[in-house]
């Protein structure tokens, strides 16, 4: 892996196992005179469409968000893994993202995504690469069962982030001091109001990346954190048909560098269909504001999301 | 994050609220887990006594025709258990009922559930609902009043 330095990779490594390890080493929730049960590997005892979809980032939610729902359909004493592959076009870019999850005793997530972004329009022949490694802990409440509460499910995730920009966009970066790598923390609070099968879900997000790190991370301009909320709302038109929109804010790191480096929020609305738990489809329309000097940044994206 | 944020996110509280999402709905239900049912809309959705005993008995043969379900209920008294389930959902859904017999943690303490066992009775349910023709809203405000009896019938968490 020679495109990137062995510092950030370590860093990635230890942020991501520290928050795997985190659940273990937590006080028990369990009741001290509860009989043991044994894990169950592949075990889908989680209700149908209630592990989300994957998010462009390789965690379980929306499309462009994650939400406190742990990976595919493992539940407690399970453990279950998904993966994926969606495509979005905008008239002057491509995205490519595949990845995989895993989901144990609906507690803990670990995800790894690769996006490959054609930024050939602005740089000819160039293929921007993001690998994500991702970490999400369910920390409190039933995002589905607790339907006499307003108590969501709430989850703290991590997502640990590699750019490998090739020379003529590493360039670029390296003249606004744009680093190769970031670490974005997230909280998220997810709930579904049962009756009328509508799901909420906030994230706050503290992230430096520029263009979800597709751009780098931080600037000569900004080198610190940013605080950006995200916001997604679906509602079950049926048990394995799901409508909804999210809306995700960006920071702005590389504004100072011109206007084409100007940056805007991400915005969707997509349908989501689980014929039953092995599979799910996700059809949506993406608003990616101004990318590079090409701006009204609109398409369509596909997610196809299969479990064993 | 930038100025468009405020309008944007208004446009999405506008959104979930023609989506019907959910909060002062939410709320009535909410209530009514808690508080004694007051109108009887749900119980008429599912047939009312009648169409609750055509439900039950769907249900538990679904029950133990499925592999996860059969060793929960293949000993015990199924005609009795169909009873109880028939007065358990007409209370629920504002019903002239009131259930009887000892309370969900103890009926369920010989044996070991853990939340996938619950969701699995709630699949079973969704067929039996399905096979009745109930429609999905009045399924989703029927599992709504009992998904919250999670917490005294998981005894594996």
């Amino acid at each position: 892996m020679p495109f990137f330095p062995a510092s950030p990779r370590a860093r990635c490594v230890a942020a991501v196992c520290a928050l795997a390890l985190a659940p273990p080493l937590a006080p028990a929730q369990s009741q001290d005179d509860a009989p043991a049960m044994p894990l169950r590997v592949g075990g889908a005892g989680k209700l149908l469409l209630t592990g989300g979809v994957s998010s462009i980032d390789g965690a379980a939610g929306g499309g462009l968000t994650p939400w406190g729902l742990t990976a595919g359909y493992a539940d407690r004493h399970e453990l279950g893994a998904t993966a994926f592959a969606s495509r979005s076009r905008t008239q002057d870019y491509a995205l490519n993202v595949y990845g995989v999850a895993l989901g144990w005793n609906d507690t803990l997530e670990l995800s790894l995504a690769r996006q490959e972004f054609d930024a050939g329009v602005v740089v000819p022949g160039t293929t921007l690469h993001l690998t994500v490694a991702g970490a999400k802990w369910h920390v409190a409440g039933d995002a589905v069962l607790d339907s006499d509460t307003w108590m969501p499910q709430v989850a703290l995730g991590l997502e640990c982030k590699l750019l490998d920009p090739g020379a003529a966009v590493g360039g670029v970066l390296d003249s606004v001091a744009a680093k190769r790598d970031g670490v974005d923390l997230y909280a998220n609070a997810t709930k579904l109001f049962l009756a009328p099968g509508a799901l909420v879900n906030a994230t706050v997000r503290a992230t430096k990346a520029n263009q979800n790190g597709l751009l780098g991370f931080g600037s000569a301009d900004s080198r610190h954190y940013s605080i950006e909320p995200e916001v997604s709302i679906a509602k079950l038109l049926r048990r394995d048909l799901a409508i909804g929109a999210e809306y995700r804010a960006k920071p702005d790191k590389l504004a100072f560098a011109g206007a084409p480096f100007r940056e805007d929020d991400w915005k969707d609305v997509f349908v989501a269909w689980a014929p039953n738990k092995h599979v799910s489809l996700t059809l949506a329309w993406v608003d990616l504001g101004n990318v590079v000097g090409h701006a009204h940044q609109q398409g369509g994206y596909v997610s196809l999301q299969v479990a064993p | 994050m930038k100025s468009t944020l405020l309008p944007s996110i208004a446009l999405t509280a506008a959104l979930a609220a023609t989506l019907g999402a959910a909060s002062p709905a939410a709320f009535a239900q909410s209530t009514a887990a808690t508080a004694p049912a007051t109108d009887d809309s749900l119980y008429q959705a599912f047939g009312a006594k009648a169409g609750l005993v055509r439900l039950m008995d769907d249900f538990m043969a679904r029950l133990l025709a499925d592999p996860r379900m059969n060793p929960f209920f293949k000993d015990v008294d199924q005609a009795h258990v169909k009873a109880q389930l028939v007065d358990q959902f007409c209370e629920v859904s504002g019903g002239p009922c009131k259930l009887a017999g000892p309370t969900m943690k103890k009926a369920h303490a010989g044996f070991d559930i853990d939340k996938a066992a619950f969701n699995a009775l709630v699949e079973v349910l969704q067929q039996a609902m399905d096979a009745q023709g109930i429609p999905f809203g009045a399924q989703n405000r029927m599992l709504a009043r009992l998904a919250p009896l999670h917490r005294e019938i998981v005894n594996v968490p």
